[in-house]
């Protein structure tokens, strides 16, 4: 491990924020390090992007601070903007001009000189796989698409630390799995990024993570720590009928309600060997069909049910 | 069983380019129908067409036995829709919204009244129904969207990308009342990014580049492409073809409209 990867990139201590009577941003803890990847996951009206519009110095919090490459967003955004590049959930491209010209814009706005833009130019193009779709207008392009040109124009003063609003929100699961090749990619080439998604497959890829819900910390660290931190076990039944076997078996051994996962329906009971006959048999007479019952690991989508139905949380 | 959405060979070109090439699907009535695909497929394309707000170029397709291509107003009134951007007006009241869309489809005072009266009631809005719109938290928002795309009592439901951005537990909290409408007769048109809710589905398509690639049952699916999820399937068939547009007819699927 390099001895800069401690080195804490971003810091929110307390962070606040409210819009008249609403508050999008109750008590905001987090700490970014070097060369991570770092995901702020959590649905929508869950403050991300109140967070992330202070972090650059958009917003001016009602309390608390925050820290970002050792300058304060209130009083020195000029100075983080540099080395920041910052991705909003809707990206302004030019979409009269062609994939090209929007990066060639960028640079300009940038003020990368002359020289160095058709050689970053051609970089970004290789990087996000858009080469062939260089001279296509980027109001063409279908949606991931466009949101790897956005990434491009964002990359392209070569920031230090890379703030991702959503990027992947409204995108098809082929074009998110490029998408986050391409963020491995600078992972590797130690830039250091921080995503918010409300996909949870996607909180998985990330190195560390925060939940947020209502404007406040849900739980943060490793997402497999995250996810193993779940209270109770889990016992996943696999059927074809998944909503008619949630609905049979709700509150089976104890179990509360029956969480849906696809073609899975997740139990959260504390005794795995009881729990596993007493579905069994609940099934059998229900006449349900099922391929199989067996207990499984909580995933993080478990962790963040079973936190928002708590009454209270703490962190 | 009747069928509720059809489409034979249904096409539609903008000048040379092909977003929608010569699809054909039945959907019966009552069915949640799943209607998946890449960006740029041709999804909205089609649901267009469906709905009577735009002409096919070539084929046709009937919404509950109504031409799409010679009656479209007169689809417009047998369906709900509802978009991932919910078209309500936030600075109205909850119940204001209601009344307003009870007006865009004509509805006599009394039937508009207790139209209300009754989705206010199975989305559990009363008591929120003087609430300023832009107020509410999203999944709030997300259950009135679907009211006022129900207010007029359709038998088909068109729902696009409905689910986007909320949390989980609202997200299952809709898939349930999805479920529930279906049972009561309502045909249910949907899509969306999120290839677990493709699992509660009675069937699914899954469009790439203009065609509809696969059809059937998600179990069926999974069996034809020996896959254990709908995710693995989706990914199966698009980035195969995507490697073949890179690669054979560059981009020629990729383009959006």
């Amino acid at each position: 491990m390099k001895s800069n990867d401690q080195e804490i990139i971003v810091s929110v201590a307390g962070l606040q924020k409210s819009y008249g009577e609403v508050e999008a941003l109750k008590d905001m803890n987090l700490e970014v390090r070097a060369g991570e990847r770092f995901g702020l996951i959590g649905p929508d009206g869950s403050g991300k992007t109140t967070l992330l519009r202070l972090l650059i110095g958009l917003l001016v919090p009602g309390g608390g601070e925050a820290r970002v490459l050792g300058f304060d967003p209130v009083t020195q955004a000029e100075k983080i903007k540099s080395d920041v590049g910052y991705m909003p959930q809707r990206f302004s491209l030019y979409p009269d001009l062609t994939v090209a010209e929007n990066l060639q814009f960028f640079a300009q706005v940038y003020r990368i000189p002359k020289a160095e833009r058709l050689r970053l130019t051609e970089r970004l193009l290789k990087f996000s796989r858009l080469g062939p779709f260089q001279d296509r207008r980027a109001g063409a392009l279908s949606g991931g698409m466009k949101q790897k040109l956005a990434l491009s124009c964002t990359l392209i003063h070569t920031p230090r630390l890379l703030i991702l609003d959503e990027p992947t929100t409204g995108v098809d699961p082929v074009s998110r799995e490029e998408f986050w090749n391409i963020l491995d990619d600078l992972r590797r080439q130690g830039v250091t990024v921080l995503v918010t998604t409300p996909y949870m497959d996607e909180a998985a890829l990330c190195d560390r993570i925060t939940l947020v819900y209502q404007g406040k910390v849900l739980a943060s660290g490793i997402p497999d720590e995250v996810a193993a931190s779940f209270p109770r076990r889990i016992v996943q039944v696999f059927t074809p009928q998944p909503q008619e076997t949630a609905r049979a078996l709700a509150g089976v051994c104890g179990s509360g309600a029956a969480q849906l996962f696809g073609d899975r329906v997740h139990l959260a009971v504390t005794d795995v060997d009881v729990c596993l006959r007493e579905t069994r048999a609940r099934l059998i007479a229900a006449q349900l069909p099922f391929t199989a019952i067996r207990e499984g690991k909580p995933s993080l989508e478990d962790m963040f049910v079973h936190l928002i139905q708590q009454p209270t949380t703490n962190d | 069983m009747s069928i509720a959405i059809k489409a034979e060979n249904l096409t539609r070109r903008f000048g040379k380019f092909t977003a929608v090439n010569s699809i054909s699907l039945e959907v019966a009535q009552g069915e949640v129908f799943g209607f998946l695909g890449a960006n740029g497929a041709g999804k909205t394309t089609a649901i267009r067409m469906f709905c009577g707000l735009l002409a096919p170029t070539e084929g046709q397709a009937w919404v509950s036995g109504i031409s799409v291509a010679h009656f479209p107003r007169a689809v417009k009134k047998v369906i709900g829709y509802m978009s991932q951007k919910f078209s309500l007006y936030d600075e109205l009241r909850v119940e204001e919204n209601l009344d307003f869309f009870a007006g865009v489809y004509n509805l006599s005072k009394q039937d508009a009244n207790q139209r209300k009266e009754e989705v206010l009631a199975q989305f559990g809005l009363q008591d929120v129904r003087r609430r300023i719109t832009g107020s509410l938290p999203l999944g709030w928002k997300q259950r009135l969207a679907l009211a006022s795309a129900l207010i007029h009592n359709p038998r088909i439901l068109f729902l696009d990308e409905p689910t986007g951005g909320v949390d989980p537990i609202a997200r299952r909290n809709f898939w349930e009342t999805i479920h529930n409408l279906a049972a009561k007769g309502v045909t249910i048109f949907v899509t969306t990014h999120y290839m677990d809710e493709a699992e509660y589905c009675h069937r699914i398509s899954i469009m790439d580049q203009g065609v509809i690639a696969a059809i059937g049952s998600p179990q069926e699916l999974k069996a034809q492409y020996g896959k254990s999820t709908i995710q693995e399937v989706f990914v199966h068939l698009i980035k195969g073809s995507q490697i073949e547009s890179h690669f054979g007819l560059p981009g020629i699927g990729s383009t959006s409209y």
